[in-house]
């Protein structure tokens, strides 16, 4: 336990309780696995980015898809196009690596977990954070928070490519495990994305006469429903980009070799 | 079976006190209030404990049992080992009358800084109609028993005293959102849960919803989509180009 820093004069009304917390549990192991999760995505992602290893035919990581650039395998770039032509001599995934990661940053299940986690504002509940202000995302720089919904619209193009991605990999190899784990990918990361906080307002929430807009209703009552489970579906689509990322990688490494791969 | 538990519990008045040391006898069955009405019973008349239901639905008795906001009526013993010394402290973020009993009035005080419901000029009591759908939402807001323990575990105040001009906190930022979602409301009330009652502040660590006795999504069903209604307002400028060139309002 730590001792607290010093009371101001109104503080002092209150009980002068000199510990941290009187938590008896292990409040302290959430925010440590959190912690040590979100940092394995960091680690890893940093370095896929800079893997060369990408593409095998027809599989390509997700972490460099689309592959926008004319140093992309002719059958890696996204409907065959380069738009990004040669002058562009940096790791493909960078391009478009803004979108999925802007979204994860700004959403509002991450916040919570990367406040808590890496932030400790609070470590855990009626646990003293351990800073002297705080104004939250009242200002500059956590109020750009607020642009989430906008990394939700990239966020959706990256799912419906991915899931593009699994449709090739079905129709050219059906078979294979690596096409399998395509797909779960694309479900899971797609379903993560319409859980989204945004999503569920942008169908209806912002209304306050659901009755006159049946249709939207029905939407927000089925992305509500995904809306709850928003947190597992954050940490299995995080999980699953890593596995399938790190598949496709390895089969075009040659370090994965059976037959149905 | 009955056993002698061991409790530590908060005595003093003002800001000044101690963990005091009690041996309690403990039947099964039994809530952390009936040990306290126990105590009082047998060893300290003068310890002062806020309550009524017995029920967990007035939110009398909001204490802090182990450093966790709990009601005391609806915490078993069964959920403590035998040999665990219970420590019992009053709500850390309101200023203590005596012992156990905080003075809420801050939340009384929030409270009334929020206007009422507003309804259009035009429609006189007993006119409304709603349709469920519609009013569903914010109907569970309304199971609130105003136990203010979302308000005590609430870090923007509870870790920055400072926060609480600022702040209305999660308990009166829901009140806010369930009149914003109300069919009949026709008040603005974004700009003014961003600017007056410090929306902003939260940082959506759900520790409302957490303690919450009434299971109330605090954080996903009021405040995170308050936020959204807030960015439509400020800080979407596509929102705010559809709604001046459909004319729609928000």
């Amino acid at each position: 336990m730590t001792q607290t820093t010093a009371e101001s004069p109104v503080r002092k009304q209150r009980a002068q309780l000199r510990v941290r917390t009187l938590r008896t549990d292990r409040w302290w192991l959430a925010p440590a696995l959190t912690f040590a999760g979100l940092m394995s995505f960091l680690i890893y992602g940093f370095w896929a980015i800079f893997d060369k290893s990408y593409f095998v035919d027809p599989y390509i990581a997700p972490f460099s898809s689309p592959c926008l650039a004319t140093s992309c395998p002719p059958g890696a770039r996204f409907l065959g196009l380069a738009p990004f032509g040669d002058w562009y001599g940096l790791p493909p995934g960078l391009l478009i690596l803004g979108l999925p990661g802007g979204f994860r940053l700004t959403c509002y299940y991450y916040r919570k977990s990367y406040y808590r986690s890496f932030w400790l504002s609070p470590p855990a509940c009626a646990v003293a954070e351990p800073h002297g202000k705080y104004t939250g995302e009242s200002r500059l720089p956590l109020i750009l928070q607020n642009i989430h919904r906008y990394f939700f619209y990239g966020a959706l193009v990256i799912g419906a490519i991915l899931t593009y991605d699994a449709i090739l990999a079905l129709v050219h190899k059906p078979g294979g495990l690596g096409t399998w784990i395509l797909i779960a990918n694309a479900v899971l990361i797609m379903t993560y994305t319409l859980s989204c906080h945004s999503c569920r307002h942008i169908t209806a929430g912002r209304l306050n006469h659901f009755s006159r807009h049946p249709l939207r209703y029905r939407a927000w009552t089925f992305v509500s429903k995904l809306n709850a489970k928003h947190q597992p579906l954050a940490w299995a689509s995080m999980f699953s980009v890593m596995i399938a990322d790190l598949y496709v990688r390895l089969v075009a490494k040659g370090v994965i070799t059976f037959p149905f791969a | 079976m009955g056993y002698k538990a061991k409790f530590r519990i908060w005595r003093g008045e003002g800001g000044e006190g101690r963990l005091e040391d009690f041996t309690v006898e403990v039947n099964e069955g039994e809530v952390v209030l009936d040990v306290i009405h126990r105590l009082q019973a047998t060893q300290a008349p003068d310890l002062a404990v806020r309550w009524n239901c017995k029920a967990g639905k007035c939110g009398s008795c909001s204490m802090e049992i182990n450093g966790r906001p709990r009601l005391g009526c609806m915490t078993r013993m069964s959920t403590f080992e035998e040999t665990e010394t219970i420590t019992v402290t009053p709500m850390r973020t309101f200023p203590v009358i005596k012992d156990l009993v905080t003075d809420v009035s801050f939340n009384y005080q929030k409270a009334r800084e929020i206007p009422s419901f507003t309804p259009p000029s035009d429609v006189k009591p007993g006119e409304y109609r709603m349709q469920q759908v519609d009013v569903e939402r914010s109907q569970e807001f309304r199971k609130c028993i105003e136990c203010f323990m979302c308000q005590n575990v609430c870090h923007v105040i509870r870790d920055h005293e400072e926060n609480k001009q600022a702040f209305a906190g999660p308990r009166f930022l829901m009140r806010i959102a369930e009149l914003d979602m109300h069919p009949y409301d026709v008040l603005e009330r974004k700009e003014s849960a961003q600017e007056d009652h410090g929306l902003g502040y939260c940082n959506i660590t759900k520790c409302c919803t957490e303690v919450c006795p009434e299971h109330i999504k605090i954080t996903d069903n009021a405040l995170i989509p308050m936020k959204e209604r807030v960015v439509d307002r400020k800080y979407d400028p596509l929102v705010w180009l559809g709604s001046k060139i459909f004319k729609r309002s928000s």
